[in-house]
């Protein structure tokens, strides 16, 4: 057998050494995920990109495909698996989309829309987290923050910052800032660190802006996520 | 001494090496009672880290603290077992007496009180860590004399030895705990007449002999042992073919977690040499030099007699450089623990032993391939290493003639709960619970057995014809016993927020999954739980179940879906008929008010309609 995996009956090709949502990215086939991104090494924490492997749930971003694997993907099962997991980032967090600068461009609120979120259905945590507004360009908003630690790893690996660090326990967890005073003013950070673009949500975001794309025009108004496998 | 000077030298003790970060924060906070600010800054400095760096592996571990705890820091055990036993009394007593509230230090800082996660002292239980160091069988008597020593600033080493005494009931012996001290003889079949180094056969030899005994990981899984050292022997191997530098590491996991488990802490004290006997052979086998004792922090008292039997077993050329006088080096050394259940997960044991935050690796890769500092190791449990000395020594037939089919060998039980005779037993596998239940002395109308822990099964009567064994109830060895008086939404409800207390909140489904389902079996046992949150119970459990990243969010729903399936009729009748119940308690919610406005009077507080409770 050639390296060949099968996804939702679909064929397809891996390159060893790839995971299975590598090989499913290369070929056009979307897996939601909100953890995972191209350029940084997997994480595994989200469980988004949950599939079912030969019958077995795995997170595709950190499974190596091996030749012959039946894969679920697209599954009644999986998609109510994985609305239950981004509703449960929905309750955890304080996520008041209406309010948020980043609506219409959050991959958070676009993966929602993509697995059919209509209500929170988990009762919500309402819980109290800081503002760090003390950075000249930056605003960083803990209400927002899904524990994906794609800043920490873009700021260590891509920026060679390492401006943040994942703290805390359980659902104690907090994201953490390495500089003197804790705060973002007086860490490494700037406005144009990947650290910054890459965070899915509105919990990183330049400030001196805001809301300056109209209602219609905004990034996920006009494209589905899933198209940007 | 200073404080900073005391930092410095504890920095200095622990050769300024990041990968001793735990070991030298846990040094400082039994010492200055907090890892303040400074203490932090004066870490981060000296192994060159950013103090959130520093913070972050504060904040993971329960017995680090940022913030001052008392001189004396009572810790009081919270396993379902020491409730049983009459713990919440002792708290308030200990409270009265002490004028402090739990989780607050009192004022003067000389004390403060918090509870914690089960000891590993069921069987003797209640039980409490004071300043790390374990103290069993509690009683108001020995409450009233441990507050009497606190409030008058009686040092600890000058309390009678009679309060550190524990029972270490050991009831039933076998082929473990029969075994005598070795002393090196494992290790002959590697050292011929003439040579001078390891012998490839004898580690091959002892691989196959191993794989003839079946012998089966102890802590828990399963696994299968003769694999794992063979699986990181040859890792080692292809990586030198390959002309790296590689050396295995062999690591005791000693972390005994699970609610219910303290066989593991009798091991250390009565077979700690076949112990690390086990290990010498796991190097000599694997081609390791490095060891490690993973010792959960609860067992602290045990440091110091372990130290000592490492030393005496240098001196007698049985371990460090050298051994038995050829080329063989192998030492061990030992970390504590800071009480995280989820650091007996041996990905994340790895991780705590590199000076991080305990939390599970991604697997593939395995740590027989990539474990601790990127080398292959063997993680194994106390008894597991215990039973390969054994087997080296007495022979696979010895071993393989005792348990069943599957599961050769016998088994070590931490048995408490409603029994005469709690204690440690050792079983040969297949023995039925009805037996062990005999043993034990539980003769009185039982309500189940709960097998293997939290993480492990709920049995009821009809069930104790089931056998101990990897086949049917396979267990780390927790069992714990309830006498048909006992309420089973408290048994279930401990073990819910155990594993919310103890979730790493690293992946969504337990970071949230776990807080979910202790708010929705609290809201189910609080009588406002009507039949849509035990729908939503189950989804959540599921959820839990099957998405989660390790062991712990996988098993995390195991209390309320083992019971779930065995007293539908139990839960129905826990639920209120309301059609909507809110996810919030009016009444509750008001407490601080009360407390605000200091009125605890009926009008003061709110009844809610329909609930079984209002
Ligand atoms: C949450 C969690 C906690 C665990 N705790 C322990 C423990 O305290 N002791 C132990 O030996 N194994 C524990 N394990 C199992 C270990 O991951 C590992 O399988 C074991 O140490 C392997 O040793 P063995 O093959 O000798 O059993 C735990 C696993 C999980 C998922
Ligand atoms: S299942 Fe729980 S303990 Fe395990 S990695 Fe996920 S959050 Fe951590
Ligand atoms: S994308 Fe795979 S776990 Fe988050």
């Amino acid at each position: 057998m050639s390296a060949q995996i099968e996804i939702d009956n679909q064929t397809i090709p891996f390159t060893a050494g790839q995971t299975i949502m590598q090989a499913a990215a290369a070929a056009g086939i979307y897996i939601p995920h909100l953890c995972h991104h191209p350029d940084l090494p997997a994480h595994g924490s989200c469980k988004l990109c949950t599939v079912s492997v030969n019958g077995r749930n795995m997170a595709s971003c950190t499974t190596p495909a091996e030749a012959g694997q039946q894969i679920g993907n697209q599954t009644p099962a999986l998609q109510s698996l994985r609305l239950r997991l981004i509703q449960m980032l929905f309750i955890e967090g304080n996520h008041l989309c209406p309010t948020c600068e980043k609506s219409g461009h959050c991959r958070l609120q676009a993966t929602a829309y993509d697995l059919g979120m209509l209500d929170s259905h988990f009762p919500h945590f309402y819980r109290q987290h800081g503002v760090d507004s003390s950075h000249p360009d930056l605003l960083l908003d803990r209400n927002r923050c899904i524990y994906c630690s794609l800043c920490v790893r873009a700021s260590r690996d891509l920026d060679g910052k390492g401006c943040f660090v994942m703290s805390g326990r359980g659902i104690n967890k907090s994201l953490a800032i390495n500089s003197p005073s804790g705060q973002l003013g007086d860490s490494a950070i700037s406005a144009n660190d990947r650290a910054v673009s890459i965070c899915p949500t509105g919990a990183l975001l330049p400030k001196q802006q805001g809301f300056t794309t109209p209602i219609g025009k905004r990034h996920f108004d006009t494209h589905l996520i899933r198209d940007e496998v | 001494m200073s404080n900073l000077d005391f930092i410095a030298t504890t920095i200095d003790g622990f050769h300024h090496n990041p990968k001793n970060l735990l070991q030298i924060l846990i040094t400082i906070q039994a010492h200055l009672h907090q890892i303040d600010d400074v203490a932090v800054a004066a870490v981060a400095s000296a192994l060159h880290l950013s103090p959130n760096q520093v913070v972050a592996v504060i904040d993971f571990y329960s017995f680090l603290h940022r913030h001052h705890r008392g001189r004396y820091e009572i810790l009081i055990s919270d396993s379902i077992t020491d409730r049983m036993l009459g713990n919440q009394a002792l708290l308030q007593q200990f409270c009265q007496r002490l004028q402090i509230t739990p989780e607050t230090p009192r004022s003067d800082l000389q004390v403060s009180i918090a509870p914690t996660s089960c000891s590993g002292f069921c069987d003797e239980g209640p039980a409490v860590l004071i300043n790390g160091v374990a103290l069993s069988q509690l009683t108001g008597e020995r409450v009233a004399t441990i507050c009497d020593f606190i409030e008058a600033n009686t040092p600890m080493d000058a309390w009678p030895d009679s309060l550190f005494e524990h029972r270490e009931q050991i009831h039933q012996r076998g082929l473990l705990l029969n075994l005598p001290a070795p002393q090196g003889e494992v290790l002959n079949p590697f050292f011929t007449e003439n040579q001078d180094h390891c012998d490839e056969t004898a580690a091959t030899a002892t691989i196959a002999q191993l794989e003839r005994a079946a012998l089966r990981g102890r802590g828990g899984a399963g696994f299968h042992t003769a694999l794992k050292w063979r699986l990181c022997r040859e890792a080692v191997i292809a990586r030198q073919q390959q002309g790296e530098h590689s050396r295995a590491v062999v690591i005791c996991n000693a972390d005994e977690g699970e609610p219910g488990t303290f066989k593991d802490r009798i091991l250390l004290v009565h077979q700690a040499e076949a112990l690390i006997e086990g290990m010498t052979l796991c190097a000599a086998t694997v081609g390791a030099e490095e060891g490690f004792i993973y010792l959960r922090g609860e067992y602290r008292y045990l440091l110091p007699q372990l130290t000592q039997l490492l030393e005496k077993r240098r001196q007698a050329g049985l371990l460090g450089r050298q051994i038995k006088g050829k080329t063989f080096s192998f030492d061990i050394t030992i970390h504590l623990g800071a009480g995280a259940y989820i650091c007996g997960e041996e990905s994340a044991l790895i991780e705590s032993l590199e000076g991080k935050q305990g939390i599970p690796r991604i697997r593939p890769p395995f740590p027989v391939s990539r474990g601790y500092l990127g080398q292959p190791t063997v993680v194994d449990n106390v008894e597991t290493f215990i039973a390969a000395a054994a087997i080296a020594i007495k022979g696979d037939a010895w071993f393989n003639a005792v348990g069943t089919e599957k599961s050769r060998g016998s088994k070590l039980l931490s048995i408490s709960g409603d029994c005469s005779l709690p204690g440690v037993y050792e079983f040969p596998f297949g023995i039925t619970v009805t037996e062990v239940l005999r043993a034990a002395g539980a003769d009185e109308k039982l309500l189940g057995v709960q097998v293997g822990g939290p993480s492990g099964t709920f049995i009821t009567p009809d069930e104790f014809l089931r056998t101990i064994a990897f086949e049917d109830l396979s267990t780390g060895g927790s069992f714990i016993i309830f006498n048909e008086k006992r309420n089973l939404f408290e048994i279930v409800q401990n073990f819910t927020h155990f594993f919310a207390h103890e979730s790493c909140g690293f992946c969504t489904p337990c970071r949230v999954g776990t807080t979910l389902l202790q708010r929705q079996f609290d809201k189910i046992c609080d009588g406002h739980g009507n039949h849509d949150d035990l729908t939503t119970l189950q989804e959540i459990a599921q959820i839990c179940k099957s998405a989660s990243h390790c062991g712990l969010g996988q098993t995390a729903a195991n209390p309320i879906l083992t019971t779930l399936q065995r007293f539908p009729v139990s839960y129905q009748h826990q639920l209120c008929t309301n059609a909507f119940e809110p996810c919030f308690n009016l009444d509750f919610s008001l407490a601080v008010t009360r407390q605000l406005s200091q009125r605890d009077d009926a009008d003061a507080h709110l009844s809610q309609q329909g609930g079984a409770s209002a």
